[in-house]
């Protein structure tokens, strides 16, 4: 058991890093998640302007479910929002957008 | 009783619908005099170069050598090219083809675009029609959009081409692709803001200056073709160039841009 608790410990730090690098790529990929098409993100390059940038997310979202659902479906708190329903459309798949929210969640 | 009012209640209804037009064209207009208050709302013609000063120096030495020119040319030779039964586009069109200003036109039940317009003519004249992608209807519509030049946008919404206009403007502000994009979205709600590098223009203005030479295409390309390329890049199903949905949108949009001045064709990037 000890040992189990130790390995989870030390394994699941890797993992969440890799999710977030992942996630970095799909924020970044411009036929992906594209989400620098409209936010200024940390690392992004030629950013747009159309929303918000994408800092202190902890701070605007404790809430990582929140998070998750804006970006599952922004038109749920706002149906005039302009911001793709990547989850509710398709555009990426229930474990990339955890991987997104991941990579978001830690800027 | 009712019957005998019948036809002043419908006159009232229909001349609302009209004014509705009238009414679209004010409120399009005040939303970006509002929302871009340091320039007149004319200027939107010139799309994104009246929001952006960078992006209008370029442009402007671009025209100095207008890459359009050629097209204006070989378009001109053709349009003056008898029609094989001695007749020619002079028979169709008046002025010199300076008629840009008066199309789309609602006729025969249809949107009649500048380019279906010189198909008719072509085939009322024995002549093939041309594919709309082509470079001979691109050369044409170069020419007569030049022609055209400084003619104020002058098309009238007839009440049997209410519904066409209100099919236009319901694709217009209709949300669609994977992306869930209506063209409002983009040119309206953040318009001037950038995608990326992009700077989102207007949609008041998108209309006058069409075929339009563009760096990306390499060539001069119709505003159909510039739909389709908005409707691609949201993940939706790009139409057919002169599509029925297409020529209904382009109604819509050069209805409420009557009085705007043409200035085809145009460069952009
Ligand atoms: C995702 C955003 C987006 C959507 C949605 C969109 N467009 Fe565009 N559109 C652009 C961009 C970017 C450009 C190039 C920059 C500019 O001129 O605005 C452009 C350019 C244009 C132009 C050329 C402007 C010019 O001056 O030559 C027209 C016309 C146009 N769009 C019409 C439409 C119509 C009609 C729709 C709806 C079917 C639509 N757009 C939907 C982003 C969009």
């Amino acid at each position: 058991m000890k040992k189990v608790l130790f390995l989870l410990a030390v394994v699941s730090p890797i993992v969440m890093a890799d999710d977030i690098n992942k996630g970095r790529e799909l924020a970044f990929d411009r036929s992906r998640g594209n989400c620098l098409a409209c936010h200024m993100m940390e690392g992004g390059e030629m950013p747009g302007n159309v929303a918000p940038p994408l800092i202190a997310m902890k701070t605007r979202f404790p809430e990582r479910s929140v998070l998750r659902e804006q970006v599952w479906d922004a038109t749920i708190r706002n149906p005039e929002s302009v911001m793709p329903p990547y989850g509710r459309h398709g555009v990426l798949t229930e474990e990339e957008i955890d991987q997104v929210v991941d990579f978001v969640h830690s800027l | 009783m009712f019957v005998r009012f019948l036809p002043v209640l419908f006159m009232i209804l229909s001349s609302a619908s009209m004014a509705d037009v009238e009414a679209d064209r004010e409120a399009f207009r005040a939303f970006y005099a509002k929302r871009f208050s340091s320039i007149p709302v004319e200027a939107h013609v010139d799309g994104v170069y009246a929001l952006d000063e960078a992006k209008r120096a370029q442009w402007l030495e671009m025209e100095e050598f207008p890459p359009y020119e050629f097209s204006v040319d070989d378009g001109e030779a053709l349009y003056d090219e008898p029609f094989t039964d001695g007749s020619g586009y002079g028979d169709c069109f008046a002025d010199g083809g300076a008629v840009k200003h008066l199309y789309p036109r609602f006729e025969g039940g249809e949107v009649v675009t500048m380019e279906v317009a010189v198909n008719q003519c072509r085939v009322q004249h024995g002549m093939e029609s041309l594919a709309y992608d082509s470079e001979e209807m691109m050369q044409l519509t170069s020419y007569i959009a030049y022609a055209s030049r400084d003619q104020l946008i002058d098309i009238k919404v007839p009440e049997d081409a209410l519904p066409a206009y209100e099919r236009g403007k319901q694709f217009y502000y209709s949300r669609r692709g994977q992306l869930n994009f209506s063209c409002s979205h983009c040119h309206m709600q953040i318009v001037g803001s950038q995608l990326r590098a992009e700077v989102l223009s207007a949609s008041y203005g998108h209309v006058t200056h069409w075929p339009t030479y563009r760096l990306k295409w390499q060539e001069v390309g119709s505003l159909h073709r510039r739909f389709a390329e908005c409707n691609g890049q949201v993940g939706a199903e790009a139409l057919p160039l002169q599509s029925q949905p297409y020529r209904e949108l382009e109604y819509f949009l050069t209805a409420i841009a009557r009085g705007l001045l043409l200035n085809g064709p145009a460069s952009r990037k």
